[in-house]
């Protein structure tokens, strides 16, 4: 009991002078709330600065709008891979000249595969969740005004919002967009001579990126500072909910990491434009010998898989911070082991920078480094099983309340495991030998990476509308959104996995070339309508989103009895969050359903009571 | 037609689902619940939604045991080349960790799911962490990943580390270009001559491969398009090469695959364990060379209809396919493979025409 008491003077200790450090900061910031601007159209809903307001237009342009186009495409090509070389409307429609007679073309099929890649893994999975999310939730997660710099996140989100018109400006460039495989590996996509989409198509690809890059940096920096320094009185680091955990590791890992595809793709702009070979050598196309020599595309892939894979993570820890988030408040219950999700979200992240070359093992690099990253590779799976584990034990004994929300937390979950698990063998060289580069590796990271980032981002969306928007989203439609994305997402990644295991290769524009995938087509056929029935099942959440912004029922300050602090702050929209003093913390996120207390749920902000235990603080 | 009737299938169940969905808000308002909290879940949403949860485990189960029940048929049959034998049991070991974990996991998780669903007043467990299990679970993952780190480095080790200068085996050069396959063999000197781009445009373009002509090793050196042949039970060596982008030379029977980087030779080897006739004889082969041609039976049938030719019937060949993609025709880049015995073999390859007759 002594040693406990002793513990709690000192944690008291601690926080106040943390707290006394921070008194100048929070003086300035409530001098800064009380000084109001005189807001126009142009600042208020265009060039905002306030945090909440660029959460929202990353949400609408970013998981919207650019979902919305990335999903559409993959429903074209799932079209034409069931019913190969068909004559459909929709490609009249969509298609045009690409599309001669109702029929894709091949080249078209290859772009569409390449930008649907290019929008989901870059536009919605990286720029649209972390942005939505890390916008909205670390300034009001933390208790901070606003984040460090409301400039370079303005600037952040117009730079993102450049680079989604460049992207989808290369979709209507004479020779085509970019059709070289998201990864754009190069020659491919260094020539123009080898391919139509890596004329001018390319190039544009090429700066959209670069200017995403910048805006993805900017925007990184900004949380991390945001995190560390604009902590309200008492958040400690062991205070901070997961989410804020999940996003700070993020950027860090995007600052570390996004750097480099940006010299990759500096480089490959090089030898396009300027003659240099840093990829390129002993190339022959088109009845000519081309003046490239010495350079090799295996440093490109080395280079794009150094961002390339940490990307995945960028896109996953984000959605894992969500629904921890969620599934802690609706099962009632502390997440289980908060400290070792912390050290398990670490641990991802120091591993993901030095597993990359597991992309590789068949590239033509030396095999002793398929050991070493087959090695780093399965290592990465202990800290992915841990969250696993820990998610299910947060559900033991909890009370589980079913809001959509927490549907999709459960079904990331899921989705994660059986995705996962598949990554024990693509992970290993030696099996990876004959599954590489087949359907079998596209039904692994769609479910790993793509349904479970999206599960988090719908999750998110769901629980976090009302901060978003002070209305709720129906949860009927809600439930039903679920069920039927749930139950095509397994219909459609499931039967995925054997295509890939009967030898079928990723990127092929129909298997008809081959007699011996005949027996594959009715398979095809099934992943098509589920895929179908997926995209319907999105027009409701589309639908329920656009319907509950304007008509939805008015939300109450904290709908789902939460304890973090954005529930704290008003209703309404407020420059500077909270109107008076920021609040302060006394405790973690997580003490739901704590003994002693009256309710289920206790507040971040209510001080530890004379007589309460303190379990973790 | 079938796009038309999926189309009005998920348009009339978006109707229905419609419909339902008013009819749920529709009873939720009759009953009095209070207005302001209607969008938050209920005790009979919970209710509800858990049970889902249970079914939807049995769903995850149903699928499973569907797919492996009717699609492992579709699976590549036994593995035609020697080191085959040890990958296929790796896959085979690793699914079965990968199943038992899968089933265990789903079912707690949606077990879980079902059994604690909210009840109003029912406080949950108050429980922050627990050092002991925290350690199980992430020991014995652990430990499982370590033996399966072990055994999957010493089985690459010993396919990927070939003694490349072994006299005993074949060479072959596989050479990729968009968008076909050759390959070109040693010949007699087992030692394939220099050759380089730069030498493509040589003898009227009809170097296809781009042999130095100037290297005595090369003139022996045979190139063959559309098929190429290898012992069966001889150790080969493929040195693969590109001419234009990366290409992926994947022969799925013999679970081999390497990139073609064009500016470098890569390499990979197997030793073929089956002849094209043997494996045309096994029972899985058999059976999906029958299922395929009922299929292109049935479909030559349309296309007749039509009043366009029918299909060829099908005959099962090992095949060497592009996995990396490549451009336009990435997905009809092909080259059949025929494992013959030693003795046709022979027969075979002493009747291609050697470099040396081009260069006349």
């Amino acid at each position: 009991m002594k040693e406990k008491e002793n513990h709690r003077i000192r944690v008291k200790m601690e926080s106040k002078e943390f707290g006394d450090l921070l008194d100048d900061k929070n003086q300035n910031s409530d001098f800064h709330q009380d000084h109001h601007h005189k807001e126009t159209f142009i600042t208020k809903y265009i060039f905002s600065q306030d945090h909440k307001m660029i959460a929202k237009q990353y949400l609408l342009t970013g998981v919207l709008f650019m979902g919305f186009i990335g999903i559409a495409m993959s429903l074209l090509f799932r079209l034409q891979l069931a019913w190969p070389e068909e004559s459909f409307a929709v490609y009249d429609i969509f298609l045009g000249k690409w599309a001669p007679e109702g029929v894709m073309d091949p080249n078209i099929y290859l772009a569409l595969v390449t930008i649907h890649g290019t929008i989901m893994v870059f536009f919605v999975l990286t720029a649209g969740l972390s942005g939505t999310f890390s916008n909205l939730l670390i300034p009001l997660q933390i208790g901070a005004r606003d984040m460090a710099s409301g400039f370079l996140n303005m600037l952040s989100f117009w730079l993102f919002f450049l680079s989604s018109v460049i992207m989808l400006a290369s979709l209507f460039v004479e020779a085509g967009p970019a059709a070289a495989g998201w990864t754009v590996y190069p020659p491919l996509s260094a020539l123009p001579q080898a391919q139509s989409g890596s004329g001018l198509g390319m190039t544009l690809w090429l700066i959209s990126m670069a200017v995403f890059v910048a805006s993805s940096l900017l925007g990184s920096l900004n949380y991390i500072v945001t995190v560390i320094n604009l902590r309200t009185k008492g958040m400690s680091l062991f205070r901070l909910p997961l989410t804020i955990w999940a996003f700070l590791v993020t950027a860090i890992i995007g600052v570390i990491s996004f750097p480099v595809l940006l010299s990759a793709a500096l480089l490959l702009i090089m030898d396009r434009s300027f003659g240099t070979s840093f990829f390129l050598s002993d190339i022959f196309v088109q009845g000519e010998v081309l003046h490239y020599q010495g350079g090799s595309p295996v440093l490109f892939e080395h280079l794009f898989w150094f961002l390339g894979h940490p990307e995945v993570y960028i896109v996953i820890l984000p959605a894992l911070g969500i629904t921890s988030e969620i599934i802690a408040t609706n099962s009632r219950k502390p997440i289980f082991g908060y400290r070792a999700m912390v050290a398990s979200i670490l641990a991802i992240a120091f591993l993901s920078t030095i597993v990359w070359a597991h992309h590789m093992f068949i590239s033509g690099m030396n095999p002793f480094l398929g050991s070493v990253f087959t090695f780093t590779t399965l290592l990465i799976a202990i800290p992915s099983a841990v969250k696993a584990f820990n998610y299910i034990a947060t559900l033991w004994k909890g009370n589980l309340q079913f809001n959509p929300g927490m549907l999709f937390s459960i079904g990331l979950v899921s989705t994660f495991i059986t995705g996962g698990l598949t990554g024990i063998i693509l992970g290993d060289s030696t099996l990876d030998i004959n599954v590489h580069d087949t359907y079998f590796v596209v039904a692994h990271f769609h479910l790993v990476m793509g349904i479970s980032a999206l599960y988090g981002l719908f999750a998110g969306v769901y629980h976090w509308f009302p901060k978003l928007f002070k209305r709720m989203m129906n949860k009927n439609l809600g439930y039903i959104h679920f069920w039927i994305t749930a139950i095509s997402a397994y219909g459609v990644f499931f039967p995925m996995h054997f295509i890939g295991m009967a030898g079928l290769p990723r990127r092929y524009y129909t298997n008809t070339a081959f007699p011996y995938f005949d027996d594959l087509a009715d398979i095809n056929v099934i992943i098509t309508v589920f895929a179908l029935l997926a995209g319907f099942a999105q027009l409701i959440f589309l639908y329920n989103f656009i319907y509950s912004m304007f008509y939805g029922q008015k939300t109450v300050q904290n709908p789902w009895k939460s304890n973090t602090l954005e529930w704290t702050a008003p209703i309404k929209h407020i420059h500077g969050n909270w109107e008076g003093e920021i609040p302060h913390v006394f405790r973690w996120a997580y003490d739901y359903s704590k003994p002693g207390h009256k309710e289920d749920f206790v507040p971040q902000t209510v001080p530890i009571g004379d007589k309460e235990e303190i379990t973790e603080h | 037609m079938i796009g038309l009737f999926t189309a009005a299938v998920i348009l009339l169940m978006g109707i229905a689902i419609w419909q339902i969905s008013k009819i749920y808000q529709l009873t939720q308002s009759n009953m009095g619940i209070k207005k302001e909290n209607s969008q938050i879940a209920t005790e009979k949403d919970n209710d509800l939604q858990g049970k889902l949860m249970f079914a939807f485990l049995v769903f995850i189960y149903v699928v499973t045991i569907y797919c492996f029940w009717n699609y492992t048929k579709v699976l590549l049959p036994d593995s035609a080349s020697e080191h085959g034998v040890t990958y296929d049991r790796l896959m085979w070991i690793s699914f079965a960790i990968i199943l038992f974990a899968q089933t265990i996991t789903q079912a707690v998780l949606h077990y879980f799911a079902y059994k604690y669903r909210g009840i109003k007043n029912r406080k949950a467990f108050f429980l922050t962490h627990d050092n002991n299990l925290e350690l199980i679970w992430t020991i014995i993952p652990a430990i499982v990943f370590f033996c399966l780190i072990i055994y999957g480095m010493v089985t690459w080790s010993a396919i990927m580390n070939f003694d490349d200068q072994d006299e005993d085996a074949l060479i072959i050069e596989l050479y990729a270009q968009q968008w076909n396959w050759k390959a070109r063999y040693a010949g007699q000197d087992n030692v394939l001559g220099d050759a380089n781009v730069r030498f493509l445009n040589d003898f009227d373009g009809r170097n296809s491969v781009g042999i130095d002509s100037s290297d005595p090793n090369g003139w022996d050196d045979i190139v063959v398009t559309q098929e190429f042949h290898i012992p069966v039970n001889k150790k080969i060596i493929f040195k693969m090469r590109s001419q234009d982008v990366l290409h992926s030379a994947y022969m799925p029977h013999f679970r081999a695959q390497m990139n073609c980087v064009p500016g470098m030779i890569t390499e990979f080897s197997f030793t073929p364990t089956k002849t094209t006739a043997e494996m045309r004889m096994n029972s899985d082969i058999a059976a999906k060379v029958e299922r395929i041609n009922k299929i292109r039976y049935d479909n030559s049938q349309k296309l007749l209809a039509k009043g366009e030719e029918a299909l060829d019937p099908y005959q099962f060949d090992y095949l060497l396919l592009c996995a990396k993609i490549c451009g336009t025709s990435h997905y009809n880049m092909q080259m059949k493979i025929i494992v013959d015995t030693e003795k046709d073999y022979d027969k075979w390859i002493s009747s291609q025409p050697a470099f040396s007759s081009i260069m006349q």
